[in-house]
């Protein structure tokens, strides 16, 4: 059994879970109006935006837990 | 729901069967033609016919028409062919080998079907926050899912058995959590594809006798990626294939851009009595299978079964997480 890897598993669960949170909770209920036809465009841009930065922290999150696995099974 | 029964089962029977069937007649012909790789992993010399996706993209294709027959819907259709275009984009893949960037693109463009027949919802769906409506960034998850599924699926198609079963635990997995959302059709459809992947791994598990090819793995990944996005399960999806997310997160931090894997150096080596150990070369890439292997060497056999409890282990994550979509906080 390779404890470190469910552990891996386990936390990239957790991470999916308050990122979707995030996602539902902020990116979801966010609306800017200003020029009319263009609304739903600058809507889904902006939110993509913002997506794009959480992913960017949830794999900077998970490269940090993946060195600290890989430190702790290489320790082993 | 009881009018779904009897066509789920011949749909399932029509799987199972004509991938179990037809696997022997392909493993003839190709071994005939001699259309056969080494198996790297064997102490002598042994050849294995290569790929087996025909008789995978046989059973999945077969099931879907008799389903499609049953209950003509648009979702059935597109993941009919969405399916078949990624199998034909692993045939070409197996033929000759592409650049690293050929297989992301062209199974980019397989997910056309999804997007022309409507079959998707742009709600997101999560576990206990609900759902987000994100129209544009949903049209990018469609593009992006089928190479992304296809690929995740053929990077872990290193060993024998492991994509085949790997494939069979992650789409029972989700048809139960598609049983638990009671989206029935579509639990229905995955079904098909873990039956296909189970009649497969007979001939695929240790000691292979037919390898599936990027054919056969791509096949794999696009159908469940497909039923992702037609069943609105997308989340649920990615996280009971969490160890292959892992794997190819894993090489994509150590490689740092996208390559075929038959151009990147192997990440492990044998030892005297043929397990396999981690490498002591620098740049080769970190995978799952050298996680793995990191504390101490493994049979082939051992990999393969540690590689389906993470399976099982995901599996589990994924009902829980199907149980907690009708929770909300």
């Amino acid at each position: 059994m390779s404890i470190p890897i469910f552990s891996f598993i386990f936390a990239m669960w957790i991470l999916i879970i308050i990122g979707g949170g995030l996602m539902v909770i902020f990116i979801g209920p966010l609306s800017f109006s200003g020029d009319g036809q263009l609304d739903p465009l600058i809507n889904s841009g902006i939110k993509v935006s913002i997506a794009m930065v959480l992913i960017f922290i949830w794999v900077i999150a998970l490269l940090k837990i993946k060195n600290w696995i890989f430190r702790k099974i290489t320790n082993q | 729901m009881e009018q779904l029964i009897i066509p789920a089962i011949i749909a399932i029977t029509i799987a199972f069967f004509s991938v179990y069937g037809l696997t022997p007649f392909v493993i003839r012909v190709l071994e005939k033609r001699n259309i056969t790789v080494v198996d790297v992993n064997k102490k002598e010399k042994t050849m294995v016919a290569r790929p087996g996706g025909l008789s995978i993209i046989v059973g999945i294709e077969s099931s879907l028409i008799i389903l499609y027959i049953f209950f003509p819907i648009s979702e059935i259709l597109a993941v009919l062919l969405t399916t078949f275009f990624a199998f034909i984009v692993g045939l070409i893949d197996d033929k000759k080998t592409m650049g690293g960037w050929f297989k992301p693109v062209a199974l980019a463009f397989c997910a056309a079907p999804i997007i022309l027949l409507g079959a998707y919802d742009s709600n997101l769906a999560f576990p206990l926050f609900g759902t987000v409506q994100i129209p544009l960034l949903y049209m990018a998850l469609v593009v992006f899912m089928i190479p992304i599924m296809g690929n995740t699926i053929n990077s872990i198609d290193v060993l024998n058995g492991v994509a085949s079963g790997f494939i069979t635990i992650a789409s029972f997995a989700l048809s139960i959590c598609l049983f638990i959302l009671q989206n029935y059709e579509v639990g229905i459809i995955s079904l098909c594809l873990a039956f296909s992947s189970l009649a497969f791994y007979k001939y695929h598990k240790f000691p292979s006798k037919v390898f599936p090819g990027d054919s056969g793995a791509i096949t794999f990944g696009a159908a469940y990626g497909g039923i992702a996005i037609i069943g609105g399960v997308e989340v649920i999806a990615a996280i009971a294939i969490l160890p292959a997310i892992i794997n190819s997160f894993l090489f994509l931090s150590s490689v740092k851009k996208i390559v075929e894997h038959r151009e990147i150096k192997n990440p492990t080596s044998h030892t005297d009595d043929w397990k396999l150990q981690t490498t002591s070369e620098n740049h080769a890439p970190i995978t799952l299978v050298r996680l793995l292997i990191a504390k101490k060497p493994l049979s082939e056999k051992q990999i393969g079964y540690e590689i389906f409890k993470l399976a099982i282990f995901s599996g589990i994550l994924a009902i829980i997480t199907a149980f907690m979509m009708g929770v909300t906080i």
